[in-house]
């Protein structure tokens, strides 16, 4: 990326808000003078510096409330910067909501026009984009219908549609990426992706970490304004999970606080992999057998807990989880520390480092604890594929075949 | 290479020839004026379709559509000539009563649509304020396109009227009306950039607004003539005053060029004075308060 020039650079960049307590003028002006004990500060951002290359994929994580739709807004024009300073280069498309100025009163067309016209396309260039445009949202029979008649699904494709045929060169995406039906997500995806093999440069503010494992090639964490972590989306996501997690335990442990009625603590306190004969593992080739024992202590007695185990992959991604009600079993009790062992036969799971989690629940599914990361795994397997499992694939030959297949 | 690879290299090329520029408006004072022209200019096909949705979606499956534009001036064209006209008497000492109110009524519709609808136009496209960076000026101005599309018909409508009733203005007269139309666009335009600026953060203010343009109406001759103010108050520090008001200038200007059987009535002196006033502090407001709201707008997004 070092060849490729700077789109977007936020330097030293702060945004305060000022919550106001009262808007009418009559309440400012009994208020005048004294005004600031009705005035909150809050800082959404602080001391930013970013620097977005053309041609990057970038995701912004972080929290509920962590500043990251703050920082997009400022990235497209929306918002000020309190101080610093956002400069961009090439034309911004921002999608920070789909249909933001559908009119309901006008037709699908009238309001395609309108789209994208707002999202600065001509209108010789809307009518050049136009049956594609219909063509992609796939709701052609009413595209001159009023779209307040549109279901909320042909809403957002017939938006969405618009917004990926304008050209931008930086496109602003603020989760919105996950719209419509199945087929439809992924043509929103595959449309995605050719922009980013055209050299265009997505930023993007999502929850979904699966997204930004999938799309980027950049993720930046903010957290409560601050920029934690800018780098690999691995690196990120491992550093957010981990937030998170902490982030539960302590509602866990509140909650355990609060609550009026005393409640049996429980444990998961040790994962650990085996063979079958019980020889410690941490790696296997694909397609072998694996024993999970987690070791559970209760301060008392748990009637009906359940007990579940999860795997892993290195993105964060759980690739197989079950549990003892899935798997439609009953455990009487728990008194003290015991050891539960799932025996997990013909792991089929492609190449690759995998983390085996543990977790008790109690009878209704809420959980009491859970031990993640509990143990690593690594896979091996010949590196014939890649996805998450691992098949042994054979190409069979026919005898009219002409082309020959060779190893 | 593939055609995706040629692309990229194409586009990172063009895009390191590009300078970096700020995100949003700019707030200088001199510089952003220009900054500001070229944004609206730039965007000037949205500007049309934000009209064409105004006119289109207001009447909206009503029946009759958009001849209601022209039903409501007329009922208010009636109720004046009766009430004012017939009852109280005014109709006695101006002649052709009718073209006279309708020509007053005419300009001033045109005024107070801009302002009253102008105020409302940012709070009112919250939704696209907060979610997509335009020049935010378009909304105010998109409000004068769809005005001045009513004010045509209405001005079409008027000069029908003088047809019919024998006396039909001359063409030496059109400058009256230009320069009437001119004034009340500046001075409209200039409240407008203000008012809707300073409603994001104070709602008060559309409410104001519509309290003020009632006084107005009344503060211009239009259902009544110059020659009764001048009676009262001519001459005196409130006859200046009342003069000073573009709007009663520009209402003045527009029934001087429309209201032919009014020609011979007495004119408030040195009218083209100021005129030419009304038109160059116009100029000057408008720039002001539209940096004003170029100021304002920078916080528009987060105080909606």
């Amino acid at each position: 990326m070092t060849g490729s020039p700077t789109v977007v650079r936020v330097q030293d960049v702060s945004k305060r808000f000022v919550i106001r307590k009262e808007k009418s003028l009559k309440e400012r002006l009994v208020n005048f003078g004294r005004s600031n004990r009705h005035k909150e500060d809050f800082w959404a951002l602080r001391n930013v510096n970013v620097e977005i290359g053309a041609g990057s994929t970038v995701g912004l994580i972080g929290a509920n409330g962590s500043g990251k739709s703050t920082l997009l807004k400022l990235i497209g024009g929306i918002l000020h910067p309190t101080s610093g300073t956002v400069e961009h280069r090439g034309r911004i498309a921002a999608l920070l909501e789909l249909g933001a100025g559908f009119h309901p009163d006008l037709t699908g067309r009238e309001n395609v026009y309108l789209n994208a016209s707002i999202l600065g396309l001509t209108t010789k260039q809307t009518n050049k984009y136009f049956d594609a445009i219909v063509d992609f949202s796939g709701i052609e029979p009413f595209i001159d219908t009023q779209v307040k008649f549109y279901s909320s699904g042909m809403y957002v494709r017939l938006a969405f549609a618009v917004a990926v045929h304008v050209d931008p060169d930086v496109l602003l995406v603020d989760e919105v990426l996950s719209v419509g039906d199945e087929p439809f997500q992924r043509k929103c995806m595959d449309r995605i992706r050719e922009f980013q093999s055209e050299g265009r440069t997505i930023i993007v503010v999502t929850h979904s970490m699966d997204q930004v494992a999938d799309l980027c090639d950049r993720a930046i964490v903010l957290d409560h304004g601050n920029v934690e972590v800018d780098g690999d989306p691995i690196d990120a996501l491992r550093h957010l999970r981990s937030d998170f997690e902490e982030m539960r335990r302590e509602d866990i442990s509140r909650e355990q606080h609060d609550s009026l009625e005393p409640q049996t603590a429980a444990r998961v306190t040790a994962v650990r992999i085996t063979d079958h004969l019980g020889r410690p593992l941490d790696a296997i080739t694909t397609g072998g057998d694996v024993d999970v024992h987690l070791d559970i202590t209760a301060d008392g007695t748990l009637d009906h807990p359940l007990i579940g185990v999860g795997i892993d992959n290195s993105l964060g991604q759980t690739v197989y989880a079950t549990s003892t009600k899935m798997m439609q079993l009953a455990i009487p009790e728990i008194s003290g520390s015991r050891s539960f062992t799932f025996r997990l036969p013909h792991l089929a799971l492609n190449e690759g480092q995998y983390d085996i989690t543990g977790t008790i629940y109690r009878t209704n599914g809420t959980e009491i604890h859970r031990y993640a990361n509990g143990a690593p795994l690594s896979v091996e397997t010949l590196g014939h594929s890649f996805g998450f499992i691992d098949v042994r694939a054979t190409l069979l030959e026919h005898e009219d075949t002409s082309a020959t297949v060779e190893r | 290479m593939s055609v995706h690879d040629l692309e990229r290299d194409k586009r990172a090329a063009r895009l390191a020839t590009e300078p970096l520029v700020p995100a949003g408006p700019t707030t200088g004072f001199l510089a952003g004026t220009g900054a500001s022209i070229r944004g609206v200019w730039q965007y000037r096909e949205l500007l049309r379709l934000l009209v064409r949705r105004e006119l289109k979606a207001r009447y909206k499956d009503s029946v009759l559509g958009f001849l209601w534009t022209l039903i409501k001036p007329l009922a208010m064209l009636l109720v004046y000539y009766f009430a004012i006209g017939k009852f109280l008497g005014a109709e006695r000492s101006i002649p052709e009563f009718a073209i006279y109110i309708f020509a007053g009524l005419t300009a001033w519709t045109l005024f107070s649509e801009i302002v009253s609808t102008g105020t409302g136009s940012i709070v009112g496209n919250g939704g696209l304020v907060k979610k997509i960076y335009l020049p935010r000026e378009v909304f105010p101005l998109s409000v004068i396109g769809s005005a001045l599309v009513n004010f045509f018909i209405q001005l079409a409508i008027l000069y029908v009227a003088t047809l019919l009733t024998g006396s039909p203005p001359g063409l030496d007269r059109l400058v009256f009306v230009v320069a009437g139309i001119a004034i009340i666009l500046i001075w409209a335009t200039a409240w407008a950039f203000l008012l809707s600026a300073v409603n994001v953060y104070l709602r008060d203010v559309q409410w104001l607004v519509e309290i003020a343009l009632m006084v107005g109406f009344w503060a211009s001759p239009i259902v009544y003539s110059w020659e009764q103010v001048s009676g009262q108050i001519g001459g005196t520090i409130w006859g200046d005053l009342y003069l000073a008001n573009p709007v009663t200038i520009a209402v003045m200007y527009f029934q001087r060029g429309l209201w032919v059987a009014g020609s011979d009535k007495p004119q408030p002196t040195g009218l083209g004075v100021h005129a030419a006033a009304a038109l160059v502090v116009g100029l000057i407001l408008l720039w002001v308060f539209q940096r004003v709201f170029a100021r304002l707008q920078a916080n528009f997004a987060q105080e909606l």
